[in-house]
């Protein structure tokens, strides 16, 4: 799937994470800034990667700001992002 | 033992923290909400939320629902095809006024299920009723699907439709609530009362608890952990009730084997309803835990 254009999901509350996604330059790039970086920074960037992975996301530009958010709520705010850019198509629970 | 419903506790549908805390409250139900208390820009959010905790979180064998949101637009539909495939919820519809309304999302739901290899008639239902005409019908919905669970009342749209607001004693509510309680008597399925907005007035909350339980309703929607509580407290049987209740039961138990026709008990006849009445509430003793099976108090 091609993201053409952004699309933000999530909000800066405790416990969510506010994903904004826009079109990559070839591959997955990820800028985030969390409250837990030090201990769950790779892990959330590994949710966030599999997450665009399993719904045929290859190339985006990904702005993450997280406060805490389990790994449920990552999935389900970067396949909300997904889903917007994409207008609503192409991707299923 | 039967599904206590005491307590349903609203969770909105798009706030992670709610959901990731809900399960350590000590409600009977839980409620996701995926109607009124989400936006309309944000309902696909709220959806994708719900649907992966319930594929993830683990909320200790308590009773889930979703309120999805009603059928009559593209959100109803898309939140059955996100939620029922999880096997795990009852669905709660809102704002139903016939029992047209609970036949046509009982078949979408049968048909996600045969679509997702789920078992026929596994997905249960809980309706809301929040309309005059909703209330009016209350016992033909209630008897609309096998799949039902409870009839709930909705109380804020409900005042609204007969053009009044709900005032402290809620007289406003008498002849909705009694609907809807005899629909559910009479379909074998609870009762579950509406909310009650005022977090901070414990005192108006109790008064309301103690109503509603009086008139027979099985618990209460409730908006707030805090709410909890008062709730429990008043559905548990006293120490006076158990022990009146235990004495039936032994002098029903007693008469059998003398082959007594008649039984009394303190010079009071008891009766079949009474029998009844207090195996209900040695049931409830035994199911919030105040009573264990074959042990005196």
């Amino acid at each position: 799937m091609q993201i053409e254009k952004t699309a933000v999901a999530g909000t800066m509350e405790s416990s969510d994470i506010m994903i904004t996604l826009g079109p990559g330059a070839g591959d997955i790039a990820i800028d985030l800034n969390s409250t837990v970086e030090k201990q769950f920074g790779d892990e959330i960037r590994a949710t966030i990667t599999d997450t665009l992975r399993k719904l045929g996301v290859e190339s985006a530009a990904v702005t993450a700001v997280d406060k805490g958010a389990l790994d449920c709520a990552i999935r389900a705010r970067v396949k909300t992002a997904v889903y917007r850019a994409a207008n609503g198509e192409g991707v299923s629970v | 033992m039967k599904q206590l419903r005491r307590t349903m506790l609203y969770v909105p549908g798009n706030n992670p923290g709610m959901i990731k805390d809900a399960g350590i409250y000590p409600a009977d139900c839980i409620m996701f909400d995926l109607e009124d208390s989400v936006s309309l820009a944000e309902k696909d959010a709220a959806r994708f939320l719900v649907r992966e905790a319930l594929d993830c979180l683990d909320y200790g064998g308590k009773e889930i629902l979703v309120r999805v949101n009603a059928l009559d637009s593209p959100l109803g539909m898309a939140d059955l095809e996100a939620i029922v495939p999880t096997g795990k919820v009852v669905i709660r519809l809102p704002k139903t006024e016939t029992p047209q309304d609970i036949k046509d999302c009982e078949r979408e739901i049968a048909r996600i299920e045969a679509a997702c290899g789920l078992p026929a008639g596994s997905t249960r239902m809980m309706a809301a009723v929040e309309s005059a005409l909703g209330v009016l019908n209350a016992k033909e919905i209630a008897t609309a699907s096998g799949r039902l669970v409870g009839i709930a009342i909705g109380a804020e749209d409900y005042v609204t439709d007969l053009k009044t607001n709900r005032s402290p004693e809620g007289i406003e509510l008498l002849f909705g609530r009694s609907m809807v309680l005899l629909a559910a008597r009479a379909a074998g399925i609870d009762a579950i009362d509406t909310v009650y907005s005022d977090v901070n007035n414990e005192e108006g909350f109790r008064a309301e608890v103690t109503l509603i339980k009086q008139l027979g309703f099985d618990g209460k929607s409730i908006i707030n952990p805090r709410q909890i509580r008062p709730v429990h407290e008043i559905y548990t049987p006293s120490v006076k009730e158990i022990e009146k209740s235990l004495a039936i039961m032994e002098a029903i138990e007693e008469a059998g084997r003398k082959g007594s026709g008649v039984i009394s008990l303190n010079g009071k006849m008891i009766d079949k309803p009474i029998v009844m009445r207090a195996q209900r509430v040695l049931d409830l003793a035994a199911a919030v835990g105040v009573l264990r099976k074959g042990v005196d108090l």
